[in-house]
C-alpha cells in the first residue's frame, strides 16, 4: 500500500462502512443479531481502535498506528447468501494441513462450502458456516454468539461485531469426541489487498466433549504489494469436563496485518490447551483471554513465534482465575532474526477466594540478531492468599557451553546452532499431543527455520 | 495433608483475636514536638518558590533553577499528567493545601549541637537517633531533617580531615556551588517526572555528600528525616558524588506523628559513581502508614536514581519499606559505565489499608554492565502491594548481564500481591533472567514450627524473616538488627 490515511479519519471510515453493511443487511438478518451490530457500531464509534501512544498500557510496545495508517477498507459482503463461483484454489498447495482434517474454508470472508469437508464427522456435530447457524435460529448460537467477546471494552472487538459476514461455528454436542482434527481456514485472495476482513468463530463444547482444532490464517498472495487487515474474533466454550485443545496458526504473508482475539471460557473439570504459532504476518496481535469459571479445570497455553524481517508479533494473554481449584501452565518462546519485534505481555489475575490456583507463566526469547528487540511483561495480579504463582523470563543467546560441546563432538558450527535453535522451539511444539497437528506444525516451523 | 490443615484451622482462632489486638498497636514514632516553627502558610505559586529560596539564601542561579522547574511542573498539572500508572489509589491531592515551608525557630546558623532547640534533639533521641550519643560513640555521621530544614550534622569536622563533604543541602549549596550546580539534576532533571519537578520547585533541604577521588568513608553515613508540622510536605534532596575509587554507605530513615490528614512526601535521591567507586545506599523507611482504616498516613512518592557514570563503579540500593500510606518508589541504576554494577534489594512490607508500588529499573547501556534485583513483598491485612521494575539493555550494551527475583507473599485473604516486570532487550547478546514466585507461607512449614512447639505467630515471624534474610544481609549491621525487629513489630497482629 502506498496510500497513507490520516489518523483522525480512520474512525469515521469504519464506522460508515459499518453502518452501511448495517442497513444493507436491514430485514435480511434475524433482529437480534441486527440489535448487537447496531450496539457493537455504538461502542466503536466510542472506543476506536488503540492507537493513542500515551497511557496505553495495552498497546505499550505495539503501535497500531502504521495499521491503521494504511487506510484499510472494511470488506462488506452484502450479498453473501447468493451464489458466487467456486474460486479456483489447490489447497494442497498452499500448505494448510493434511487433506483428511475436518475443514471449513472461509475465503476473504465468505464461506466456500466447494473447499469445505465434514465426512466422518459424528452425525450431531455442528461443523459450517457460522452466517447460516444464525439465520436458522439456532439457540445454542444465539446464547452465546457474542457473550465471551465484550464489544464494549474493546475497539477491535466491537468493529468485529459490526461487520463480520461469516465465519466458522463449531458445535460439539455432550459426550461427542472428534477423532480427525477439525480446521477452520481463513483465507485471503489477491483481491483482498487492501481490505480489512473482519472473521468470527464460536466454538461450543457441551459436557464432556473433546476435539482438537487448528484456526488458520493464510494468504494465497505473497508479494510486497499485496496487504491487508484481518481482525478475528474466537469465542471458546468449553463445558464442563470437556477437553479441547486449539490451534491458532498465524501463516499469512508477511506484508498483512493481523489482530486476533480470542476469549475463552473454560468451565469445570474442563482441559483447554491452546497452541499460538507465529511465523507470518507484518504485525500480529493476539489477544488471548482465558477465563478459569469452573474448579478442576485446567489450562496449558503456549506460543511459539519465529520471526525475521520487520515482523513483530505481540502475544497478550490474560488467565483470570475466577474460581479456584484449578491449574494453569503457559510458556511461550519465541526466536528473532533480523529486525523483528516480539513482545509477551501475560497477565495472571487470582480473584478474591480464587483459592488453590497453581499457576506457572514462562516467556524466553533466542536473539540471533541485534537489531531485533524483545519486551516482555509476565504480570501477576493476585487478591487471594492460597495460591502457589510463579513465572520466569529469560532472553539471550545461544547457549556458549552447548555450541562448545557439539563442536567438540565435530559437529560444524552452522548445524550446531541450528540444532540448539531447533531444540528452543520444540518445547513447545513437542507438547502438541494429536499427531497430524503436531507434524504440520514442525514443517511448518523447520521451513521458516530454514528461512532465517 | 490433612493433619496440617487441621493443625492450622484450631490454631487460628484463638490467634486471630491476639493478632488482632496487635494489629491496633500504635505507630511509636507517633509524637508531636511541640515547639515554635517558621511555617510560611500553605499554597504554592511562583512566590512561594521564591520565598523558600530567599529564607533559604540562595544564589541566584539556585531560584532560576526552582523556577524552570516550577514553570515546569505547572505545565504538567494543567495538562494533568500526573503519574497515574502505578496500582495505588487516592483522592487527588490538592497541592494548594499542602505546607511547602516549615522550620524550627529560631533558625539561625548552627555550628553546633548545642544551639539546637532541645524540644527537636530530644525528638531525634525519642526517635533512637541520640546525635549527642552517636556523635561519641556511635562513629555514625548523622544529618537530621526536621520537617524543611537540616537541624544538626555531627562528625562534619572529621569527615572534613578526609575531604569528605558530609553537610545539610542548604550548606552545600554556599560552600560547594560548583559541584552542587555540576551535579544537580545531572541523575533526575527536572523534566523527569510530575513529582521530581514539585520537588526540584520547592526542596527545603537534604543531604550532600561528596566522598574525594581513592578515600574510602570510615563510617557510615545518615540522615533522618522527621515530618513534625501538620499539612506540611516534606521536600528533601540528596545528592551523593563519589569520585574515582571511593566508597560510601549512606543510611537514610524516617518517621512522621500520626495525623489523620494524609501528608505528602515527594523526595529525590541522585547518586553518581564515578571509574571505581562505590555507592551503598540503605533506607528504612518507617514513614505514619496511617490508621486501620486507611485514614492518614504519608504519601511516599519518591524519585531514586543512581548514575554508574564511571567503568566498574557500582551502586547498590537496599530498602526496607514498612511505613507509608502510599509509596511510590522506584530506585534505580543507569549503568553507563563499562562494567559497572546496580544492585537492588528490597523488603516491602504492607498491611492495614497500605498500599506500595515499587521496585527497580536497571538500564544497560554500558558494555558488560551486570544488574540484579533481589525484592520480597510481605502483604497482610487489606493491603496492597506491587512490585514494578524495568530491565532494559540498550543496543550498544554488548554482554549485559541480569538477574532478576521477586517474591511475594501473602497472609490473609483480603490483600493483594502484584508484580509486573517489564523486561526490554535490544542487544543479542545480553544474558536475562528473571523469576518470581507468590505464594502464602507455606503450610508444612508452619506445621514444622508447630510441632516443635513455637507460636502459629513466632512460626510466621521466623518464616518470614527467613523470606526477607536475603536482603537484610545486605544492610548494614546497626541496620539489619533494627529492620529484622521493625519487621517484627509490623508482623504483630497480621498473621493468624
Amino acid at each position: 500500500m502506498t496510500t497513507t490515511t490520516p489518523l483522525d479519519t480512520y474512525l469515521t471510515d469504519f464506522a460508515d462502512a459499518a453502518r452501511d453493511y448495517h442497513t444493507a443487511r436491514a430485514g435480511r438478518d434475524p433482529e437480534w443479531i441486527a440489535d448487537i451490530r447496531a450496539e457493537a457500531l455504538e461502542s466503536f464509534r466510542e472506543l476506536g481502535l488503540p492507537i493513542a501512544r500515551r497511557g496505553n498500557e495495552e498497546y505499550k510496545y505495539t503501535d497500531i498506528r502504521p495499521l491503521v495508517r494504511q487506510g484499510f477498507s472494511p470488506l462488506q459482503i452484502i450479498d453473501r447468501d447468493s451464489d458466487v463461483a467456486a474460486p479456483n484454489v489447490d489447497l494442497d498447495q498452499l500448505r494448510i494441513g493434511p487433506s483428511e482434517w475436518h475443514r471449513v474454508v472461509i475465503l476473504d470472508g465468505r464461506f466456500v462450502p466447494e473447499l469445505s469437508t465434514s465426512d466422518g464427522l459424528p452425525n450431531d456435530v455442528i461443523f459450517g458456516s457460522l452466517a447460516q447457524a444464525v439465520h436458522s435460529e439456532n439457540d445454542t448460537v444465539r446464547a452465546h454468539l457474542t457473550r465471551l467477546a465484550d464489544h464494549k471494552e474493546q475497539g477491535f472487538t466491537a468493529l468485529n461485531t459490526a461487520l463480520a459476514a461469516d465465519g466458522a461455528l463449531i458445535l460439539l454436542p455432550r459426550m461427542t469426541a472428534v477423532e480427525q482434527p477439525i480446521q477452520i481456514v481463513y483465507m485471503t485472495s489477491p483481491q483482498s489487498r487492501g481490505m480489512a476482513v473482519m472473521p468470527r468463530t464460536l466454538v461450543i463444547a457441551e459436557e464432556d466433549s473433546s476435539a482438537a482444532i487448528v484456526e488458520t490464517h493464510i494468504s494465497m498472495e505473497h508479494n510486497p504489494h499485496f496487504s491487508h487487515l484481518t481482525n478475528a474474533v474466537t469465542e471458546i466454550v468449553v463445558g464442563a469436563g470437556a477437553n479441547i485443545a486449539y490451534c491458532k496458526i498465524q501463516q499469512e504473508s508477511e506484508t498483512t496485518y493481523n489482530v486476533s482475539t480470542t476469549q475463552v471460557e473454560v468451565n469445570e473439570n474442563a482441559t483447554f490447551r491452546s497452541m499460538a504459532i507465529d511465523i507470518g504476518g507484518r504485525l500480529t496481535r493476539n489477544n488471548l483471554s482465558v477465563s478459569m469459571a469452573g474448579e478442576g479445570s485446567n489450562s496449558d497455553v503456549r506460543g511459539a513465534y519465529v520471526i525475521t524481517r520487520d515482523q513483530h508479533v505481540d502475544n497478550q494473554v490474560i488467565v483470570d482465575h475466577v474460581v479456584g481449584h484449578n491449574d494453569m501452565n503457559e510458556i511461550y518462546k519465541g526466536i528473532l532474526d533480523g529486525r523483528a519485534r516480539s513482545v509477551f505481555h501475560g497477565s495472571i489475575i487470582v480473584r478474591p477466594n480464587a483459592a488453590k490456583v497453581n499457576a506457572m507463566q514462562v516467556d524466553k526469547n533466542l536473539l540471533l540478531s541485534n537489531d531485533a528487540e524483545a519486551d516482555t511483561k509476565p504480570a501477576f495480579w493476585i487478591y487471594c492468599d492460597d495460591v502457589r504463582c510463579g513465572h520466569g523470563a529469560a532472553c539471550g543467546n545461544l547457549d556458549q557451553d552447548a555450541m562448545f560441546y557439539l563442536r567438540s563432538r565435530g559437529i560444524e558450527e552452522e548445524e550446531a546452532r541450528m540444532m540448539l535453535i531447533r531444540a528452543f522451539v520444540s518445547e513447545i511444539v513437542d507438547a502438541i499431543e494429536e499427531p497430524s497437528i503436531h507434524d504440520h506444525v514442525a514443517i511448518l516451523i523447520a521451513a521458516k527455520l530454514d528461512n532465517l | 495433608m490433612t493433619t496440617v490443615d487441621e493443625t492450622i484451622q484450631e490454631a487460628a482462632p484463638e490467634s486471630n483475636q491476639e493478632l488482632k489486638s496487635i494489629a491496633r498497636q500504635d505507630y511509636k514514632y507517633g509524637f508531636v514536638t511541640e515547639i515554635e516553627t517558621d511555617t510560611v502558610p500553605p499554597g504554592l505559586t511562583e512566590d512561594t518558590v521564591r520565598l523558600i529560596s530567599s529564607k533559604k539564601n540562595e544564589p541566584e542561579w539556585m531560584l532560576e533553577w526552582r523556577l524552570k522547574a516550577f514553570r515546569h511542573w505547572e505545565t504538567l498539572l494543567d495538562k494533568e499528567q500526573l503519574p497515574d500508572w502505578a496500582h495505588i489509589k487516592h483522592p487527588p491531592i490538592n497541592f494548594q493545601d499542602i505546607i511547602y515551608y516549615s522550620a524550627p525557630k529560631p533558625k539561625e546558623q548552627l555550628s553546633s549541637l548545642d544551639e539546637v532547640d532541645p524540644e527537636v534533639l530530644s525528638t531525634f533521641e525519642k526517635l533512637g537517633i541520640p546525635l549527642e550519643e552517636q556523635k561519641r560513640l556511635a562513629g555514625v555521621a548523622v544529618d537530621a531533617v526536621f520537617d524543611s530544614v537540616s537541624v544538626a550534622t555531627t562528625f562534619k569536622e572529621k569527615l572534613a580531615e578526609l575531604g569528605i563533604i558530609f553537610s545539610s543541602f542548604s550548606e552545600a549549596i554556599h560552600d560547594h556551588p560548583d559541584l552542587v550546580r555540576k551535579y544537580l539534576g545531572s541523575v533526575v532533571p527536572y523534566t523527569d517526572n510530575f513529582y521530581a519537578a514539585l520537588n526540584a520547585a520547592v526542596f527545603s533541604d537534604g543531604s550532600f555528600c561528596y566522598i574525594p577521588k581513592g578515600v574510602r568513608c570510615p563510617m557510615e553515613l545518615t540522615t533522618y528525616f522527621r515530618i513534625n508540622t501538620e499539612n506540611s510536605g516534606q521536600f528533601e534532596r540528596t545528592l551523593i558524588v563519589a569520585d574515582e575509587s571511593s566508597y560510601v554507605s549512606y543510611l537514610e530513615g524516617c518517621s512522621a506523628p500520626i495525623r489523620d490528614t494524609n501528608q505528602l512526601h515527594a523526595a529525590v535521591v541522585e547518586l553518581v559513581a564515578m571509574d571505581d567507586a562505590e555507592i551503598k545506599y540503605s533506607t528504612i523507611q518507617n514513614w505514619y502508614p496511617g490508621d486501620e482504616q486507611g485514614n492518614g498516613g504519608i504519601y511516599n512518592f519518591v524519585t531514586k536514581r543512581g548514575k554508574c557514570l564511571g567503568a566498574r563503579s557500582r551502586i547498590s540500593w537496599t530498602q526496607v519499606e514498612t511505613g507509608s500510606a502510599i509509596t511510590w518508589k522506584y530506585p534505580s541504576v543507569l549503568l553507563q559505565g563499562d562494567d559497572s554494577i546496580g544492585e537492588f534489594y528490597s523488603v516491602a512490607l504492607v498491611k492495614g489499608r497500605q498500599q506500595a508500588d515499587t521496585g527497580s529499573k536497571m538500564t544497560h547501556i554500558g558494555k558488560r554492565t551486570k544488574s540484579t534485583i533481589i525484592a520480597k513483598g510481605v502483604s497482610a491485612g487489606e493491603a496492597e502491594n506491587t512490585y514494578r521494575g524495568l530491565v532494559r539493555v540498550n543496543p550498544g550494551a554488548d554482554d549485559a548481564w541480569n538477574f532478576t527475583q521477586c517474591d511475594s507473599l501473602l497472609i490473609g485473604d483480603k490483600c493483594g500481591a502484584h508484580t509486573t516486570p517489564y523486561v526490554e532487550v535490544k542487544n543479542k547478546s545480553a544474558h536475562l533472567e528473571h523469576e518470581a514466585f507468590t505464594s502464602r507461607v507455606s503450610e508444612d512449614q508452619l506445621f514444622y514450627c508447630n510441632s516443635r512447639g513455637i507460636s502459629v505467630e513466632k512460626a510466621h515471624s521466623m518464616i518470614i524473616n527467613g523470606f526477607c534474610e536475603e536482603v537484610f544481609r545486605k544492610l548494614p549491621f546497626e541496620f539489619a538488627v533494627e529492620a529484622t525487629r521493625l519487621l517484627e513489630l509490623n508482623l504483630e497482629g497480621t498473621v493468624g
